[in-house]
């Protein structure tokens, strides 16, 4: 038994992935693992995925921070392994097999040169192409002498002696940031082109005063039922469309295509999405069964959701299964907007910033904090008089919760 | 079953009680009981192995057949030793009850066997990514056992999805044409990989059998007790000329469609808490605890030969030696043949243009 250092290099857990973002270690230097442990969570163009350690011993360093993407075949990990002795390093097939010595090539014996034009793309076996890559010559620009016009391993060497390029090809200009779209910013990309150009888009707006809403904050966040429970004007705009949905069920479905047609599902309850900008991009995470709950819950609801997507710990439970959605663009400093419906809902409310502005209340004119809201809804689902009244119910709640929260009955 | 659509035949409840059903009974000794939980842990503790070490990148791919347990250890477990079994990419538990070692499924999944294991030897075929046409290859095996005027029998194994396939059709055409010696086994896992089985159709699965001119009868997939009774009569009808049966195991696949798949995008987190509640190996247990078939000490007996196969496993993966490069050519035909030698001679010339010259 021989203390020994094992470096785990990241496997490639989809089929053909080049590279991942290691999104969270669950590990430490100088923590033990056992196989099989999970350590690290990963973010590929597929999926989140965990990994299991494949060693048991002690973590001696991550070689990646949480954040980075990192190809596949980098170093992640190293591990001190009481190992048994003689274990080889493993093979690993997502990135090649491992040998213990290099193996010295000779270039291959030029054929005979034939007299056919380099077809396009250029033809080269899978070898012959990976060593071109490793040294940077592009393919194209190598002459091939191969039979039937195949770049040879030896055309590829050969090229680099004559001094062609040896450095990736150049970018095209210093200037322009490539980015390659994904994880996040890919799943909202789609999400975003397949809601936009299926669901027919209806944006309407409304401005309202919302003093009253903005009392009864400051009035709960001082009553003793709200102790510890962050109360902001975003959990009064969510009781409002929680009631909206209560009168006008049909703004809270989904429209669904099946090989029998089309349906309308109205769902029975409200799982309220809220879009949050976080370190890793836009995520709706959604508060399950926001409709059944009393007004405190909500609010904790709704600060535990946004926290969670923050620190990037959203599960996939609470990013999926929304029925409708809120976006604050207020933080943004904008008024409000056209916000694109979130797939598998009809409709997205929108909250601008609140700004004192001149109001005209009976004949007078004076200052009132004013919210606009912009409601778009999915026009296959909610016609424009249904989606009218539903930002009206809205409005109303905020210009008045107290009378909209108490039951008519009750009143009476 | 919670469904109401369900009308399986259940011979263990999902809480492990012993129910009686008019048609099915089956009689077991305590030992084989106990084989069968045994199958059934190690199964599962060989598949989640494969799919840890897919994560460590020692496989390019696996497919879980994590949840259907009973589904492939009941039925595999019915058939006679010279029976035929057809398996697809998920049926590790089928493989496993046919004697296949663990080892050679992975083999497979690593990319450095086209094969995996010997097909006459174990009778068992090799896993079937294309789907449906091991179904085929079942009833042509089934209709030469025919000719031969032998009595053994094919057991073809597909998903739900699969019975949407033209090549399935046809073989069950085929099949009930010709009263072939076969089995038809399919694990309705309520999903081809995000296509739930309920959009794949209006009658259920098993009543498509009517229509073929066979029976068909539809089990509760997590009851391995219930699995092996109904396949035993099926394998029995088969064996005495009286052609195919279509059985529809309903059970659930509670892992990923593979590890290349994501499945928390396309379904609720609650179905597979309410299907972990008719876990297959733990109404098993249940039931050998409660009837003292089976104590405390067996079950960590079991729990440990699993630790002790998946270090096994693990360290057999690793040292894998991969297969040469021309080994390819190696079973593309019985008997030596002009263009495959010039191909592996082309090949090994080749690769011969990047071997050391000594410096
Ligand atoms: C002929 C063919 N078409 C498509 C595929 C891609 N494919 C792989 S698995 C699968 C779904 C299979 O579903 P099911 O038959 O229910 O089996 P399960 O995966 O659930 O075990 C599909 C479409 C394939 N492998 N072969
Ligand atoms: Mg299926």
């Amino acid at each position: 038994m021989a203390e020994q250092q094992q470096v785990f290099h990241l496997p490639d857990v989809g089929e053909g992935l080049t590279e991942a973002e290691i999104v969270k270690w669950r590990i430490r230097p100088g923590d033990s693992v056992a196989v099989n442990q999970i350590i690290v969570e990963i973010e590929t163009a597929k999926a989140v995925v965990e990994l299991p350690c494949p060693y048991a011993g002690s973590v001696k360093a991550l070689h990646v921070p949480e954040g980075e993407i990192v190809p596949v075949g980098s170093p992640i990990v190293t591990i001190l392994v009481t190992a048994k002795a003689d274990e080889r390093e493993p093979v690993l097939v997502g990135y090649g097999v491992k040998t213990d010595h290099e193996v010295h090539r000779r270039p291959r014996k030029p054929g005979i040169q034939q007299d056919i034009a380099p077809t396009s793309p250029a033809r080269a076996k899978p070898l012959v192409r990976k060593l071109a890559k490793e040294l940077g010559v592009p393919l194209d620009s190598v002459t091939p002498t191969g039979a039937d016009g195949v770049i040879t391993r030896a055309d590829v060497l050969g090229s680099t002696r004559n001094g062609h390029s040896t450095s990736p090809a150049a970018a095209p200009n210093g200037r322009d940031d490539r980015q390659p779209v994904r994880g996040v910013q890919r799943a909202m990309a789609d999400a975003m082109v397949r809601s936009a150009f299926t669901a027919p888009h209806v944006t309407e707006w409304v401005e309202v005063d919302i003093s009253r809403t903005l009392d009864l904050v400051i009035r709960l966040r001082a009553n003793s039922a709200y102790e510890g429970i962050k109360v902001t004007p975003l959990t009064i705009v969510a009781a409002a469309v929680i009631h909206a949905v209560k009168q006008y069920p049909r703004i809270n479905s989904t429209w669904m295509e099946s090989s029998q047609g089309a349906e309308i599902v109205t769902h029975s309850e409200v799982h309220l999405g809220i879009a949050a900008d976080t370190p890793r991009g836009l995520l709706v995470p959604s508060v399950k069964a926001a409709g059944s709950m009393q007004l405190p819950q909500l609010a904790r609801g709704i600060h535990t959701l946004i926290e969670t997507a923050r620190a990037g710990r959203s599960t996939p439970a609470d990013l999926t299964g929304g029925t409708i959605t809120i976006t604050n663009v207020g933080v943004f400093g904008v008024d409000g907007g056209t916000p694109i419906i979130n797939p598998g809902e009809s409709a997205i409310l929108a909250i601008g910033r609140i700004l004192d502005r001149p109001w005209v209340v009976d004949g007078a004119i004076v200052v009132r904090p004013i919210m606009q809201l912009s409601l778009s809804f999915d026009h296959r689902v909610i016609d424009g008089a249904l989606g009218s009244r539903a930002l009206v119910s809205m409005a109303n709640f905020l210009t008045d919760p107290a009378v909209e929260m108490v039951p008519a009955h009750a009143t009476e | 079953m919670a469904d109401e659509r369900v009308s399986a035949v259940q011979l263990l409840t999902p809480e492990g009680q012993r129910v009686a059903h008019p048609e099915y009974d089956i009689n077991l000794t305590d030992a084989e009981l106990r084989g069968l939980y045994r199958d059934m842990v190690l199964v599962r503790r060989i598949d989640t192995e494969a799919t840890a070490l897919q994560r460590q990148g020692e496989l390019g791919l696996w497919a879980p057949c994590l949840g259907q347990e009973a589904a492939q250890v009941g039925s595999a477990r019915a058939m006679a030793p010279n029976d035929f079994a057809f398996p697809t990419f998920r049926e590790h538990g089928v493989t496993w009850c046919r004697g296949v070692a663990a080892l050679d499924m992975l083999a497979i999944l690593r990319g450095i066997s086209n094969g995996g294991w010997d097909p006459s030897l174990h009778r068992c075929g090799p896993y079937s990514i294309v789907i449906g046409a091991q179904v085929l290859h079942g009833v042509g095996y089934a209709m030469g056992v025919q000719f031969d005027g032998a009595e053994d029998v094919a057991v073809t194994y597909f998903g739900d999805g699969a019975m949407a396939q033209g090549d399935v059709n046809e073989a069950f055409v085929f099949a009930a044409s010709f009263s072939a010696p076969v089995v038809f086994f399919c694990q309705n896992n309520q999903w081809a990989i995000s296509q739930p089985s309920d959009r794949q159709g209006n009658i259920q699965l098993y009543e498509r059998a009517n229509g073929f001119g066979f029976p068909g009868v539809q089990v509760d997939g997590n009851d391995v007790l219930a699995v092996l009774a109904v396949t035993k009569v099926a394998l029995e009808r088969a064996r005495s000329g009286n052609g195919p049966t279509l059985i529809e195991a309903y059970t659930y696949r509670m892992g990923a469609h593979t590890t290349s798949d994501d499945p928390t995008r396309y379904r609720l987190a609650g179905e597979l808490e309410t299907w972990r509640l008719r876990d297959p190996i733990e109404r098993l247990k249940a039931y050998l605890a409660r009837q003292g078939i089976a104590d405390r000490s067996y079950f960590d007996q079991i729990e440990q030969e699993g630790e002790k196969l998946a270090e096994q496993i693990r360290d057999g993966v690793r040292a894998m030696v991969p297969p040469k490069p021309e080994s390819m050519f190696d079973d593309v035909y019985s008997e030596p043949h002009a263009r495959i030698d010039e191909q592996r001679a082309e090949m090994l010339e080749y690769l011969a243009s990047f071997e050391d010259a000594g410096g």
